[in-house]
């Protein structure tokens, strides 16, 4: 078995970690990851070109290169357990179980869409998955999630909530309010920074002061950790702990994913703020998927197994463009519905 | 020359208390910072602490006085050298020099009492019972404080995923006392003070509410919840709509809104017409001690987001509040609180003091007018406006907001789509004026509407 390859990305943001070395998964695992990993990559792929296609509307944005991050995540959740996420969405309804039917429908604005169409890209939520959205306005999910919370310790349940923002989000003031009383309180929330590296056009570097954002629960007691994100072992070790620590009732726990993402910030970014030279170095190094898949070649599973899979991910993807497309846009009667009930 | 020691006003809005307790004796020596007196209110005791030397001359209120007004003298203090004698030669009139009251009040967190020279009080009398109260009902006199501690409590008996949470709510008993007594009823779980974080609070409370929970949240006053004002319209709002149907928010946000007294630009907003103009959101902004306790209870039992618009003036104003075991008035229902034929008033809230005493000024002018409370400002009860001015065929709207884009204005287009051909008159608005609240008294009392702005207007319209 080759030896573990280190993240690009984590090397560049010059922290050792203690455990060089995350626990191996199962083959099982292996596979699991790989294809939850595959579906989201090529759905996003799929979405980039229906929306160069002109039939996706507004923002898109994409989780391309980020996968290991919700799918190690939600490898350490069980039943009941919620998530919640800024507009950067997709990859986290299909690491929910939400059907690629439903979002990509949602994202064309059909009615077979999660909100029937009217919510769009940014705006989808499943009540029976628990993923509450899906939010367009950056930060404003930290303090929400942080209300699942304390709806779970409200009702003496064990379950947790995932509050997942950017490198970006976490400078707004509402953040800071949510770590203050989700540890005076003690609520069951990890919150999840996907460090990506940049705020739409602004590396961390240039907008935070203190970029380890790991060490931003600091002053209010909140353990944190920098994980690296390109690594989908290395994000499930870490999930483990951080959801164990908040089941067990201490409180909230900040994880650091330290990964990158390939595309723009949104589909109209042109990302003149990085070289290709950057983006090609990541994707080379350190891409999540291509881990997963060296790993699984060099512990004898064939080509055609690999194969396999991703023709099963891609029939996925393909049967929801083609739903999405051919799905009738809302009735006009759903203009006036679902604003009271 | 003796030294009067006056009532404290112990809040911007107090203009009585008693006087429960003397520390002092006659002929006891007084330094500054002594504390002579203890002064009750229906929500607090609070110590008073000469500001002068000398020696407490003359108890002029005796302890245990009911209802003494604001700057009533209560004592006499000598100063060194001069003895009792020197009493009779106090002046008459207050004087100048009054007793301060400790701690001082804090701009976040006065405890104020109604101050009726200042604002009209509620005239009980005009109220008519509310038609579905069934005849023979008991009423019972309850400050519209009570009557808003009562709804909450009797919902959070009834139902276990109603709780509140703001600041002050617990241990505090409430900023203004509303949440008096909740803390030892339903314990620290389910009444939750929270830390000065009104965007964070606000959004975790809306979390709260789409996993299914009932939450209450009080701001101090709503001048606060600007800071958590995305978090009510982007999350609260709008989920429902944008998720398909299928999350929504059973939420209250309640707390005064409005000018208080004297607190000047940032604590004097009203903030009607700017909830009022968003489609997800109830707004309701009730008048009467029933109404408050009924629409209350409406509220929190609404699966939508809702608005509740208190008045913190109206706080210490006494109602008939029916003494039923469930009394639960409806959203989006205006209430005709006095028939007339000649104008309709229509206003909410506080406006409505200013309405009904306009009213019976008009009266005795031998104009009839109507006085409409519409109480839930959206969705708002057109079709009693109109039914009203199809009778009057003249309208004037009363608030405290300012005009543009005002509730006025939305009734006033209102009455012209839908009543065009019955106006006799153009519609008149009587609102705050188009200035930041000012501090000075003079000037606050020209910034807010006046009773006699409500009769000029109704007789405009009535071309008399």
């Amino acid at each position: 078995m080759a030896a573990p390859k280190k993240s690009v990305v984590a090397k560049e943001a010059g922290q050792e970690k203690a455990n060089e070395s995350p626990p191996e998964f199962t083959k099982a695992q292996e596979l699991a990851a790989l294809r939850d990993m595959l579906l989201i990559r090529r759905f996003e792929e799929k979405a980039g070109q229906l929306y160069g296609m002109g039939a996706i509307g507004g923002f898109c944005h994409l989780y391309i290169g980020q996968e290991a991050v919700v799918v190690g995540m939600q490898m350490a959740l069980k039943q009941g357990d919620q998530v919640i996420t800024g507009y950067r969405d997709h990859g986290h309804m299909l690491a929910c179980g939400m059907s690629a039917n439903g979002v990509m429908a949602e994202l064309t604005g059909r009615r077979g869409g999660y909100s029937k169409g009217k919510g769009g890209s940014m705006h989808m939520f499943s009540m029976e998955k628990n993923f509450y959205g899906g939010h367009g306005i950056v930060g404003a999910q930290v303090s929400l999630g942080t209300g699942l919370a304390f709806a779970n310790r409200y009702r003496g349940n064990d379950n947790v909530a995932l509050a997942y923002f950017g490198d970006g989000a976490a400078n707004q003031g509402q953040v800071y309010e949510s770590f203050n009383m989700a540890e005076l309180w003690k609520l069951p929330v990890i919150f999840v920074i996907e460090n990506n590296r940049y705020a739409m056009g602004t590396s961390v570097s240039r907008a935070s002061a203190q970029s380890d954002f790991s060490k931003r629960g600091a002053s209010f007691n909140i353990p944190g950790k920098q994980v690296d994100g390109m690594d989908v072992r290395a994000v499930k070790a870490a999930a483990d702990e951080a959801v164990a620590w908040c089941r067990a009732g201490n409180g909230p726990f900040i994880l650091e994913m330290q990964t990158y993402r390939y595309r723009g910030h949104s589909m109209s970014d042109p990302a003149k703020y990085r070289t290709r030279e950057e983006v090609e170095k990541v994707r080379h190094d350190s891409d999540p998927i291509e881990q997963v898949r060296s790993r699984l070649l060099a512990a004898k599973v064939t080509e055609e197994e690999l194969k396999k899979i991703d023709a099963e991910v891609r029939e996925i993807v393909n049967a929801s463009a083609d739903f999405a497309q051919r799905d009738p846009e809302p009735d006009v009667s759903e203009l006036w519905t679902d604003i009271y009930r | 020359m003796p030294i009067q020691v006056l009532m404290p006003a112990l809040s911007p809005t107090m203009e009585k208390g008693n006087l429960a307790k003397w520390l002092k004796k006659e002929g006891e020596t007084i330094k500054s910072g002594d504390v002579i007196a203890e002064i009750e209110t229906d929500k607090a005791t609070m110590e008073v602490e000469a500001t002068d030397e000398g020696t407490l001359g003359k108890i002029l209120i005796p302890e245990g006085t009911a209802d003494v007004a604001v700057n009533t003298p209560i004592a006499m203090i000598l100063a060194d050298g001069e003895n009792a004698a020197e009493l009779s030669k106090a002046p008459a009139a207050p004087a100048a020099k009054a007793a301060e009251s400790a701690p001082p009040a804090e701009a976040k967190a006065e405890a104020p009492q109604p101050k009726a020279a200042h604002h009209p009080t509620a005239p009980a009398s005009v109220s008519e019972p509310e038609p579905e109260v069934p005849a023979g009902t008991e009423f019972v006199t309850q400050t519209i404080r009570e009557a808003l501690r009562d709804a909450m409590a009797e919902e959070m008996r009834r139902d276990g995923d109603v709780f509140i949470m703001g600041e002050e709510v617990a241990e505090y008993q409430g900023a203004y006392k509303v949440t008096h007594g909740l803390l030892q009823e339903f314990g620290a779980r389910r009444v939750i003070d929270t830390p000065i974080t009104e965007h964070g609070f606000a959004g975790v409370g809306v979390g709260a509410a789409m996993t299914g929970l009932k939450p209450i949240v009080e701001f101090m006053t709503f001048n606060f919840a600007m800071q958590a004002i995305d978090q009510i319209i982007n999350s609260a709002a709008k989920t429902l709509y944008m998720s398909g149907g299928q999350m929504g928010c059973s939420i209250v946000f309640r707390g005064p809104n409005g000018a208080a007294a004297r607190v000047a630009a940032q604590h004097s907003q009203d903030y009607s017409a700017w909830y009022s103009q968003i489609p997800g959101l109830k707004v309701v902004a009730p008048f009467s001690a029933a109404d408050y306790k009924g629409l209350l209870k409406a509220a929190i039992r609404d699966p939508n987001p809702v608005i509740f618009l208190e008045n913190e003036v109206l706080y210490g104003h006494t109602g008939e509040v029916p003494k039923l075991d469930d009394y639960v008035v409806p959203i989006g229902k205006a209430r005709v609180v006095r028939k007339g034929k000649d104008v309709t008033i229509v206003s909410w809230s506080m406006g409505m003091t200013y309405a009904l005493k306009a009213a019976e000024e008009l009266a005795k002018e031998g104009i009839e007018a109507e006085v409409i409370d519409l109480r839930t400002l959206r969705p708002m009860d057109t079709e009693t406006i109109i039914a009203s001015v199809q009778k009057t065929g003249r309208a004037v709207t009363v608030e405290e907001g300012w005009q543009q884009s005002g509730v006025g204005a939305e009734i006033a287009a209102r009455i012209m789509e839908h009543a065009f051909d019955y106006l006799d008159a153009p519609v008149a608005r009587v609102s705050g004026k188009d200035v930041p609240m000012p501090y000075a008294a003079n000037l606050e009392k020209l910034a807010l509407p006046s009773v006699a702005e409500v009769v000029a207007a109704a007789k405009a319209v009535s071309y008399r």
